[in-house]
């Protein structure tokens, strides 16, 4: 029936979440905790690198990675005809 | 205008503002009093997830908290932010595509079981009672300090007023009222942090200004702070004192467990479309991120203004403390309420703050004739008393006292309602009354919310000893027993009701044996064989706030593994995954 179809859309969606939850990791787990103080070396205005990103960066990557995220999935939708309205 | 007129005025019309609201968009089915009728834009339902999110611990206690910890504050910040790209990605658009009413229905439904309901609930009214003991607790203490009315005063005023709009307007209700909400607490939070900001930088934007040089210095905020910390005792601001697996465990518990609170999912029930779950939960976290970024910047220029009041001349000069008669008026008004607490230790009439607790710094202190730190400060009064260390005009210190009160009630509100539908609707209507008519339910949900908002004023009026020590167990509970059924659920087919039944209980079991076996929550008594709560005792160096995470992990295994031990699940269960997991499905037509 549509199972090809289907099973295409979510191994798109799958591949897009992965790639998603990657760059969540490498930003607050990866640069402002496990690589901290190799960053920490690096200078940006008045903060260090690996401070800024556990207190101020992290943060603002998770809410473009939303937005990011909601405008590549509506294109998905779309493109397996699967979207609302 | 006196302060305590100004504030009775500020937060007297932000009441009169919800309960307008409430009037105007009251219930009227049980649709709108679970989900709103499904009728909420998404960016209102973004700003009501935030002032939904955000309690009187990130309005009041989180500032507060980084400026004391430095670096180790981060896993508050980005483990209470970060869960909302989990939610987004993971979980918001295909509960929105199941499309009912609560958290634990869906676990009934996909597990096709009324013991998984049950287990589901307890969970969840487990974790929301202890929530709303800290709110309920919150809106007395900010009472009592900006009113000077007794406590049960304040919490008796707070319980009516969260009464009135979430007994009648339901979810509908609250919704409305915490945009109201979310609008007050922002701007209270972010006009003092600006002006602080100028003050200290000349930058206007707290989140650039604390990475600026202090006006006529030379020096960056952040250098200075670490230099003067140290050369008081303290561990540097900007590196931390926990070790890395610690804090990469309760930075994944709180981010696992903020996507796995049911009055946080819950509110992506309410949009219309699975597209409005995904985008709504961006402007949730951008709406977030407005105070999860400022609360650091606030945070450090806080602890470099108590410093520099406390230490104006150079570190161990006769004259570079403080004189205690020329204290500020802020410190005495503190002092009042004994959040601030002063003793003259070594009888100089000057106040010394320091840390005594560092073995290397004593020789030091000797020699400056010091005899331990003479200055306490409660690291809640940060917020609330920042206006008034900063000079600002009375109106922003009455506002900062609405902005409190916002924050705790919404929250409230939020917690309440997810508890009342537990109740009216998995437990009466799910399970003991199945053919309950919609009046009845309706009826019974009101009940309810009102017997939940009596429970919690209770609660907070007299909180019993372990209320502050369960937060970490909420979240804790929340990302070991609901997040991982409900992942498994979308993501898994394979998973059966024994697994994800065997999973929740085996993820709820082990983390609160963790805790409670390091920090006593009900089972203390004296001489109980309890381990102390050290971190040589710890599994693999994970505090009992982060050991959530190692739950989650048995959840997941043991999931998996006890499904293909057990048959699959039946047809139709696969099925409706298969549906989950699309926005419309392909047989029908165009919505």
């Amino acid at each position: 029936m549509h199972q090809d179809k289907r099973t295409a859309y979510w191994r798109a969606n799958l591949r897009l979440v992965a790639f998603c939850l990657g760059i969540w990791f490498v930003c607050s787990y990866g640069f402002g905790v496990l690589f901290v103080e190799q960053l920490n070396s690096i200078r940006v205005g008045g903060f260090r690198l690996g401070f800024w990103f556990a207190q101020q960066g992290s943060i603002y990557v998770f809410v473009l990675l939303i937005f990011f995220y909601a405008w590549r999935m509506n294109r998905i939708d779309r493109q397996y005809d699967v979207h609302e309205d | 205008m006196s302060l305590q007129f100004m504030t009775y005025a500020v937060v007297g019309s932000s009441f009169a503002l919800y309960i307008g609201i409430a009037f105007w968009s009251r219930a009227r089915n049980t649709g709108d009093f679970y989900i709103a009728g499904r009728s909420v834009s998404p960016l209102a339902n973004g700003m009501a997830t935030a002032a939904d999110w955000m309690s009187a611990a990130s309005f009041i206690s989180m500032a507060g908290l980084i400026a004391f910890l430095g670096y180790d504050g981060s896993v508050y910040l980005m483990g209470w932010t970060g869960g909302y790209v989990l939610l987004a990605l993971l979980l918001a658009p295909y509960l929105r595509k199941f499309g009912k009413f609560t958290v634990p229905e869906f676990i009934a439904e996909r597990y096709y079981s009324k013991t998984a309901r049950i287990v589901a609930v307890i969970c969840l009214i487990f974790i929301s009672f202890t929530y709303v003991a800290g709110q309920m607790r919150g809106v007395g203490i900010v009472f009592s300090r900006f009113l000077e009315v007794d406590v049960t005063v304040g919490l008796l005023v707070g319980m009516g007023v969260v009464f009135i709009y979430a007994v009648l307007g339901g979810m509908k209700g609250i919704t409305y009222t915490q945009v109201a909400q979310y609008c007050v607490l922002i701007f209270a939070y972010t006009v003092p942090a600006i002006f602080i900001a100028i003050q200290i930088t000349d930058n206007p934007i707290p989140q650039l200004a604390f990475g600026s040089e202090i006006t006529g210095t030379g020096t960056a905020l952040l250098d200075k702070l670490d230099d003067i910390v140290t050369s008081l005792g303290f561990h540097e601001y900007t590196s931390g004192t926990k070790s890395k697996i610690d804090v990469f465990c309760i930075t994944m518990a709180l981010m696992v467990g903020t996507a796995g609170l049911p009055h946080v999912i819950v509110r992506f029930f309410t949009v219309p479309r699975v597209r409005d779950a995904r985008i709504s939960a961006g402007y949730a976290l951008l709406f977030i991120a407005i105070l999860y970024t400022t609360a650091p910047a606030v945070g450090s220029m806080a602890r470099y203004n108590l410093i520099n009041t406390i230490q104006p001349g150079p570190v161990g000069a006769v004259d570079g403390n403080l004189e205690y008669e020329a204290r500020p008026e802020w410190f005495r008004t503190w002092q009042r309420t004994g959040l601030v607490q002063f003793e003259d230790k070594n009888g100089d009439g000057r106040v010394q703050y320091y840390n005594d607790a560092n073995p290397d710094f004593a020789d030091r202190a000797a020699e400056y004739g010091w005899r331990g730190n003479e200055l306490t400060v409660d690291r809640d009064i940060m917020v609330l008393a920042n206006p008034e260390i900063a000079g600002l005009p009375n109106w922003v210190i009455a506002l900062v006292a609405a902005g409190g009160i916002a924050a705790a009630l919404s929250t409230a509100a939020g917690l309440l309602l997810v508890i009342s539908a537990a109740v009216s609707h998995d437990l009466i209507k799910g399970i003991f009354v199945p053919n309950i008519s919609e009046e009845h339910e309706l009826l019974a949900g009101r009940i309810a919310a009102g017997l939940a908002i009596v429970v919690a004023g209770y609660l907070g009026f007299d909180p019993p000893g372990w209320v502050a020590q369960v937060v970490a167990f909420a979240f804790g509970l929340a990302a070991a027993s609901l997040f991982p059924v409900i992942l498994l659920g979308i993501f898994f087919k394979r998973v059966n009701k024994y697994g994800a039944i065997a999973g929740m209980l085996t993820g709820l079991l082990f983390t609160y044996g963790y805790i409670e076996y390091f920090k006593g929550l009900f089972l203390k008594w004296a001489g109980s064989p309890w381990g102390d709560n050290v971190a040589a005792h710890w599994l693999f160096g994970i505090s009992p706030e982060g050991i959530g995470v190692i739950g989650m992990c048995l959840n997941f295994a043991v999931a998996i593994a006890v499904s293909y031990l057990t048959p699959p699940p039946p047809e139709r269960i696969q099925r409706m995954v298969d549906d989950l997991r699309v926005p419309r499905n392909f047989d029908e037509g165009k919505l």
